[in-house]
């Protein structure tokens, strides 16, 4: 039988991914460094005064995962574009929702996963107390996929296009506010001694939502671009 | 059988061809002739599903393959001007990762033994990057011999081959006319199967 | 008697039908435009709190109203022609656009007028300008998707899908926007009494109902000369006497 159960499937795209990005591991590294380096420049740009550090820390923090996310979404469709392996994706007897699915995960674990797990290390450099890293951390968690599968949208649409990268940022960045303003909302909450449970839910609600629908919402637009 | 009628194609504002009309039975094949920029890929990347024809449509055994679309994939093999293989990976892993997603298992014994087919014997495990441009080729071509796809596609399929890769890919195809598969294909090359007769399609 | 919808669904049609329509939209916007002007300007009171500054509103306020209508009729047209294939709605789409963003930016500039004498500061994040200032980004995204695809179908599916799944989040992201801003601030400035005074929302109706007929008529002169564009080809265009050779 050719039709591959769904977590088969899965499992196939994302070691596919994974291993291709195993042997490109400059790219990855890449994103992380960006990322690093931007949450760097803040303090350099407005001064070390650690009490005002503090209250940005979250902002600059999700601003600066965003922007890293960005940058590696221009390579989740078009490298296999560009050598023809995503046009025989597409002619495979399997689900083009689940293979987006699949493509989504592993971009997310190469370029997402990385971000959070820097992210408390680069919180320090800020004075962030214990409590405010750890929701930060778990709001990225939670966060930063729902980045990688809107951007998917945004990576097929533009799809092989002049200027895409920079196209694909004015796309993408305005569908991600709501997460960025409930993850960052979260942190805030509990600075200031409130719960963070109604922000955190409402991105895994975003989550929920995004999982549902954007799979198949990135897989019409493949079809799309690659007529 | 693929059965193609009245489908018209047009890019952009350009319309590449009309009332075009074809039928391609088990055992048989096909060759689209035409000079360049006529719609030769065009037509190939429409029987796939990838370019929605402006009008006409495409059967596979009397339904629509717009309606089949996963089960006629299972029955087609695409190979187009890309070589659709990774860079970064071997031979190997490259092919046993198509097959993987086509939903044919494939180990390592086979894929093995296919490309060796094709002569690649020793490069199995090399990362493709290394390898010519007709190597390359031949990795992308020994998908040919997994799988059981009954329709094959062939975008140029000879393309940066020497003369010995082209009488082997002349014997595959033979081989495979002879399972009553079905082949069409374009080239700018001559082509010779055995005694069997190539049907002509010309795009003008 | 029915109607033959699809008869004006074909651009050749609908070519010469948009023709005679548009003056039909455009002398009565005109004319409410002078009129809604006119009563804002000169027959409105002075508000008691916000003295003659307020009047801003009058445009402020249709400009808004406009910019988020027109963003779903625009993903109406685009998914209508996703789903129909219907030429001449993804034209519509496309043709709507740039007015869609002119109104949030008028939205926007006002607003920031407006804002200044009220509270000091040309730019305030407020929820209701923030929205509009991510409307205006979503405008561009459709307009930039759409102009750098060269096939025009793919680039009115490929905008379509974009628009579709931008109105889908509008909700989510205005939603986010007011929880964002009522964490961060207390409310806005309130207009002084609980209901507007009859000449004020006399001028602000006319106003709308002017604004919405210019949109039509500009919408309607666009989408012509897109249909021209794009049917450059064709029998019909080359026999129209305005494009005679």
């Amino acid at each position: 039988m050719n039709q591959l159960s769904v977590v088969h499937l899965l499992v196939l795209v994302v070691r596919r991914d994974l291993l291709l990005a195993m042997r490109r591991r400059a790219d990855v590294l890449t994103i992380l460094v960006f990322f690093i380096l931007v949450v760097s420049l803040f303090p350099l740009g407005v001064g070390p005064e650690m009490g005002m550090l503090r209250k940005m820390a979250p902002g600059v923090l999700w601003v600066a995962a965003l922007l890293a996310s960005m940058l590696s979404l221009g390579r989740l469709f078009s490298a296999d574009y560009l050598d023809g392996t995503l046009e025989q994706m597409m002619l495979t007897p399997q689900s083009l929702s689940v293979l987006v699915l699949g493509k989504m995960i592993a971009h997310w674990l190469v370029s997402g996963l990385p971000l959070v797990l820097m992210a408390p290390v680069l919180g320090l450099q800020f004075d962030m107390p214990a409590q405010g890293l750890l929701v930060l951390m778990i709001g990225l968690l939670i966060g930063t996929p729902i980045l990688s599968m809107l951007g998917a949208i945004g990576a097929a649409l533009t799809l092989g296009l002049r200027g895409g990268g920079v196209l694909l940022s004015l796309l993408v960045l305005p569908l991600c506010i709501p997460v960025l303003i409930f993850g960052t909302g979260a942190v805030e909450a509990v600075a200031s001694g409130l719960s963070a449970v109604s922000n955190l839910s409402l991105i895994a609600a975003l989550l929920m939502l995004c999982l549902v629908f954007t799979p198949w919402v990135a897989a019409q637009a493949l079809r799309i671009s690659m007529e | 059988m693929l059965e193609v009628s009245n489908l018209a194609c047009s890019r952009g504002d350009h319309l590449l061809f009309s009332g075009l009309s074809l039928t391609l039975q088990s055992g048989q094949i096909m060759q689209v002739q035409g000079e360049n920029g006529k719609g030769k890929t065009s037509l190939l990347r429409t029987l796939c599903g990838f370019i929605l024809p402006d009008e006409g449509r495409i059967t596979w055994y009397g339904d629509d393959v717009r309606d089949l679309s996963e089960e006629y994939f299972a029955s087609l093999l695409y190979l187009g001007h890309h070589n659709a293989i990774k860079d970064e990976l071997s031979a190997l892993e490259n092919l046993q990762i198509s097959a993987g997603l086509a939903g044919i298992t494939l180990d390592e014994r086979q894929a093995v033994s296919a490309l060796r087919r094709l002569g690649l014997k020793g490069r199995e495990r090399l990362p493709t990057k290394v390898l010519s441009q007709g190597q390359r080729r031949r990795v992308a071509l020994a998908r040919l011999l997994v799988g059981n796809a009954k329709l094959w596609v062939l975008d140029e399929p000879l393309t940066a081959l020497d003369v010995g890769a082209v009488a082997l890919i002349q014997e595959l195809i033979g081989e495979h006319l002879g399972k009553h598969g079905m082949v069409i294909f374009t080239t700018h090359q001559p082509l010779v199967i055995g005694d069997i007769e190539i049907s002509r399609l010309s795009l003008l | 008697m029915a109607i033959n919808w699809f008869k004006y669904s074909a651009p050749s049609t609908f070519y010469g039908l948009a023709g005679r329509l548009v003056p039909w939209f455009a002398v009565p916007a005109a004319v409410l435009f002078v009129i809604g002007l006119y009563i804002g300007f000169f027959v409105a009171p002075k508000d008691a709190v916000q003295g003659e500054a307020y009047r801003i509103i009058f445009i402020h306020v249709p400009a808004s109203i406009l910019s988020m209508f027109l963003y779903l009729v625009m993903a109406g047209y685009a998914a209508l022609g996703l789903i129909f294939n219907t030429r001449l709605s993804s034209m519509m789409a496309t043709a709507l656009a740039p007015t869609g963003a002119l109104f949030a930016f008028i939205s926007l500039w006002t607003g920031a007028l407006w804002g200044k004498p009220m509270w000091g500061a040309w730019w305030v994040w407020d929820a209701r300008l923030t929205s509009e200032l991510i409307l205006l980004f979503l405008y561009f995204g459709f307009i930039a998707l759409h102009a750098s695809i060269d096939d025009p179908r793919r680039a009115d599916r490929a905008a379509a899908l974009l628009a579709i799944v931008g109105s889908v989040n509008v909700p989510i992201i205005y939603f986010s926007v007011k929880w964002w801003n009522t964490l961060h601030q207390g409310s806005t400035i309130k207009f002084s009494g609980t209901s507007m005074h009859v000449a004020m929302q006399q001028s602000m109706f006319t106003l709308l109902l002017a604004c919405w007929l210019y949109a039509v008529a500009v919408t309607l002169v666009r989408v012509r000369s897109i249909i021209l564009e794009r049917e450059r080809n064709t029998l019909w265009v080359s026999e129209l006497k305005e494009v005679g050779l």
